[in-house]
């Protein structure tokens, strides 16, 4: 097995709320690895902490009100990430570990050009010169497949449609040939059919240049098309991890049931109901007791509700579920 | 200055505490009030608020003296302060704290009716120009422009050449005519912002009629930057009654006002200083505290901005 | 671009026309004439004809008006009843000391204030932010002359650090060589300009704190910190440039706020300018030099303000482009 590139353990990330309304525990013990070239899928609904998890990597949390508590580890290339000085952490972020974001049109800075904020990375992280800097942006913006790419050099971001913003957010992201590529919610933003192209562009670089991809999304479509393995989380933890054809096969926790059911299907009729999980992700602030996801759960039992299941081998490789059910199958039942 | 005043004034002090202190723990479950003390500053300037409220509205029982009597025209010309007289005496021999505290009337009560004349006409002028949109606008927001390109001061200045000594309640007038622009534009902004929004509309399909769909449906959303630029106008007010009365020609003497109390002390800055400093300290305590309540109101009453 | 700029200017011209009109309209719509104040001063009527008549007020409104407009636009302010002189002579003497005071005021008041703001808002909500921000709070709610004389009585009176006031040292000045001199007057200026800066910058700092704030929340910031910048770069570069932009709005506001002051000021501090004018001939009641001074200040404000918008749209590439320029 090779060594993970990237190895997170039992990261908490705490945010102070207001006064008088106590701490969110947005990431509260998750555990993972990246290896090196495979792409990694982190899926989950909005507040369940992914987007937590991947800024806290490159500590990008603001800080107050957040932080990450101590006992955190985050693992990569001999290191821990957490206990970096500024220099240290500078010369991973943006170099080793890049970064890119759900919205690409407010991400870009919209006083400098495009052509100016690919080159600056490379500027800072390798001591080119402005005119190696420009001409490296040149080259990035080609790689990423936007068209007439000396034209765009001097666009500002104003002029540009989300689309390119997400090429040019990639551009500026791969400029130093990272390790890795953090992609948090990348196609959100986007209409359909430009969605496919940035993913199948992410898919390509990854082939070309070889970095390993944290693909945070909602969308376990997005997920089945592009991720090798997939860590599904709920309520600031990992419920699910496994290799992508295996989760889609045989999920194990109730909740990426749900998940996969609320996703359309072209393989069932239409008419079938999108089914979706009853109920909202609970506040971070105040977790259920014992499984976080016993309130929703078609299947919980008083041991759901009194002691937190860890994550349980289902038996699959590399596949684990934190769920009771892998202990107790029997008491799976169906329901109408 | 007698035992029984200094117990007033130590009891206004202690109600203004009290009431700053009681307030915040009345309100402690509403969001927006929690907002609002957030501000580290904003329960002191509740407190300072209430207390020159308080002083003028209870005048007579904190004023040891007339505040336009000269006690003893030789004895007691600027003395400094004393247990006799807490603030010291003018030129005139008057005693200093009657006349700040009966200046507080003056100063408080300009700030507050000029910024009512003011807010209103703004606000009308700015629903106007907002919700009828095309030449209204047009006309109205040229208006301001006008307004807003001749520095008040001159406006009031050529008022004053005029007409000569203003009495109080038309330079309260000229004060609160001159002081409409920001405020119409500010509301304006907020109403263009409305006008759109589908419950307008809505309420326009239905039939409204367009006063009742300005004051149903637009005007309670203009409420909130009303009032914080309210807030922060009762402020800019009382500077600027206070440069006017400085060069002479605002509250007219021998009304005690706290900038004609800064204009008598001016000669005398070298040799009497205290009759020049304390009126400034009322003006700066209160516009700091009326500043620091409108800074913690506008975050109060908009729950999209963070604290900054 | 050039069609915004011409419509721009146009509307500017039109704004100190409408200043022009409104004060004519002020003067002669005031209750009385000119020359019988609705004070107690009585003057043999006589003496008031021919007054009246020497300045051409018994002509109707209208001839009045059009002979004001043109002698506007012929650089003619009309004639100080209390000088004996014409005003164009009187402004061109104080108004350079004006804009020396206001030009002194605007300088110390955008720097300091930027580099407070700026200081605050990259350490927001430690302890030197509460503590400067209490002292930016303080300066934007001073009386402008009040703080003028506190300064006078500390650095002029109790430490004689600078003169109390004036612009230049009456008996010394004209033996002076010419450094001596700008040190003389440098020394002169430096009291009323501080005092109007100060004041100043006290706005400008909470301004600017506010407005590198809302930009540091922005994603882009986010995305300059995920490059791994240095975060001295992330707020000189990144965040102040996009802090700049609302700066140069508050540079178009700033002139109505000097010109003020410099009224006060000045007479605080006997500076010979424009404003201490006004504020004097209010005292003749004469009328043409404040209306003239009120028209030269409004002239600056509008000016200021189409410099400001200027500005603005060379300096942010959204405007200088155009907002639909999306070609991709």
């Amino acid at each position: 097995m090779k060594e993970p590139l990237l190895r997170v353990r039992d990261l908490k990330t705490y945010f102070v709320t207001e006064r008088g309304r106590g701490t969110a525990r947005a990431v509260d013990g998750v555990s993972f690895d990246l290896y090196p070239g495979e792409t990694l899928g982190i899926v989950g609904e909005s507040g369940c902490g992914k987007t937590v998890t991947s800024l806290s990597i490159l500590r990008l949390i603001p800080e107050p009100p957040g932080h990450i508590r101590p006992g955190s580890f985050i693992e990569f290339e001999g290191r821990n990430l957490l206990t970096l000085s500024p220099p240290e952490l500078r010369a991973v972020r943006g170099n080793r570990i890049a970064m890119i974001f759900q919205e690409p049109m407010t991400s870009l800075n919209p006083v400098f050009t495009v052509g100016d904020q690919i080159a600056e990375a490379a500027i800072v992280h390798q001591r080119l010169s402005r005119r190696a800097a420009r001409a490296r942006a040149l080259e990035m913006l080609r790689l990423v497949g936007i068209p007439d790419p000396e034209a765009r050099l001097d666009d500002y971001p104003h002029q540009l449609s989300g689309g390119i913003c997400q090429r040019v957010m990639i551009a500026m992201a791969l400029v130093c040939h990272p390790q890795v590529l953090i992609a948090d919610e990348p196609t959100t933003a986007l209409d359909v059919t430009i969605q496919a192209q940035i993913l199948e562009l992410l898919e390509r670089l990854q082939a070309e240049l070889g970095m390993a991809i944290m693909l945070i999304t909602h969308d376990l479509g997005i997920v089945a098309g592009s991720a090798d393995r997939v860590v599904v989380m709920y309520a600031g933890q990992v419920v699910e991890t496994a290799p992508t054809p295996e989760l889609f096969t045989r999920a194990q926790h109730p909740y990426t049931e749900g998940l996969m059911a609320s996703v359309p299907r072209l393989d069932r009729p239409p008419a079938a109901r999108l089914h979706s999980i009853p109920g909202n992700v609970p506040a971070a602030t105040d977790w259920p007791s014992g499984c976080r996801f016993h309130p929703r759960c078609p299947y919980a039992w008083d041991k759901c509700r009194a002691e937190e299941p860890p994550l349980l081998e289902t038996g699959g490789a590399g596949h684990t579920a934190r769920c009771w059910l892998v202990a107790e199958p029997q008491r799976r039942m169906r329901r109408s | 200055m007698t035992p029984r005043h200094w117990a007033v004034l130590l009891a206004l002090l202690a109600a203004a505490a009290i009431g700053a202190l009681g307030l915040r723990a009345g309100t402690a479950g509403s969001d927006a009030a929690r907002r609002f003390f957030r501000h580290p500053t904003a329960a002191f300037a509740v407190g300072v608020l209430l207390f020159f409220v308080l002083i003028a509205v209870c005048a007579p029982l904190v004023a040891p003296y007339d505040p336009s009597a000269q006690l003893e025209i030789v004895q007691l010309q600027n003395r400094p302060p004393s247990w006799m007289h807490p603030l010291g005496t003018d030129l005139y021999s008057r005693d200093l704290l009657s006349r700040l505290v009966f200046g507080a009337r003056v100063s408080l009560a300009v700030g507050t009716l000029a910024m009512l004349v003011a807010v209103s006409l703004g606000a009308v002028v700015g629903l106007l120009a907002g919700y009828f949109h095309r030449w209204m606008d047009g006309v109205l927001m040229r208006l301001v422009d006008v307004g807003l390109a001749v520095p008040r001061i001159f406006l009031l200045l050529i008022a004053v050449s005029l007409w000569s000594q203003l009495p109080l309640a038309i330079l309260v007038l000229t004060i609160g005519l001159t002081g409409w622009f920001a405020t119409s534009r500010l509301v304006r902004a907020e109403v263009l912002s409305r006008r759109e929004l589908a419950y307008v509309d809505a309420a326009r399909a239905l039939g409204a009629p367009p006063a009742r769909v300005i004051l149903r449906h637009v005007l309670p959303n203009a409420v909130a930057p009303l009032i914080v630029s309210a807030a922060l106008g009762i402020g800019s007010v009382m500077l600027l009654e206070a440069s006017l009365s400085f060069l002479g020609i605002g509250v007219a003497p021998p009304t005690p006002s706290w900038g004609n109390m800064i204009a008598d002390g001016k000669e005398q800055i070298a040799t009497a200083p205290w009759t020049t400093l304390s009126p400034g300290l009322a003006i700066v305590l209160v516009v700091m505290a009326l500043n620091a309540v409108g800074d913690a109101l506008r975050d109060a009453l908009d729950p999209r901005r963070e604290a900054t | 671009m050039t069609a915004w700029l011409v419509r721009r200017c146009a509307a500017a011209i039109a704004i100190v026309f409408a200043v022009v009109t409104l004060t004519f309209l002020l003067i002669h719509l005031a209750p009385g004439t000119p020359f019988v104040p609705s004070d107690e001063r009585v003057l043999d009527p006589a003496v008031v004809d021919g007054l009246r008549r020497q300045f051409g007020l018994d002509r109707p409104l209208g001839v009045q008006y059009v002979r004001y407009v043109v002698a506007l636009l012929h650089g003619d302010p009309g004639y100080s009843f209390s000088l004996r002189r014409p005003i164009g002579e009187v402004l061109a003497t104080t108004v350079p000391n004006t804009l020396l005071l206001s030009g002194a005021a605007l300088a110390i008041d955008f720097l300091l204030g930027a580099a407070i703001g700026l200081y605050q808002a990259a350490r927001a909500r430690h302890r030197a932010d509460v503590v400067l921000g209490n002292a930016t709070l303080f300066l934007y709610s001073v009386p402008t002359f009040w703080l003028g004389l506190v300064l006078v009585l500390v650095f002029g009176q109790h430490l004689a650090w600078f003169p109390v006031g004036g612009d230049r040292n009456p008996v010394l000045y004209p033996s002076l060589s010419l450094l001596g001199r700008l040190g003389d007057r440098a020394w002169h200026l430096a009291l009323p300009a501080l005092t109007l800066g100060l004041v100043g910058a006290g706005g400008t700092a909470r301004f600017q704190r506010a407005a590198l704030l809302e930009v540091a929340g922005q994603d882009f910031i986010r995305t300059a910190r995920a490059k791994g910048l240095h975060e001295r770069r992330i707020w000189l570069v990144h965040t102040l440039r996009n802090a700049l932009l609302p700066l140069i709005t508050l540079f178009g506001l700033a002139l109505p706020f000097l010109l003020t002051g410099a009224v006060l000021i000045e007479t605080v501090f006997s500076w010979p300018g424009m404003g201490k004018l006004a504020a004097d001939a209010i005292f003749t009641r004469d009328y043409p030099v404040v209306t003239a001074a009120a028209l030269l200040a409004s002239v600056m404000v509008v000016l200021g303000s189409l410099v400001a918008d200027v500005l603005y749209s060379v300096a942010d590439p959204r405007i200088r482009l155009g907002k639909g320029g999306a070609r991709a």
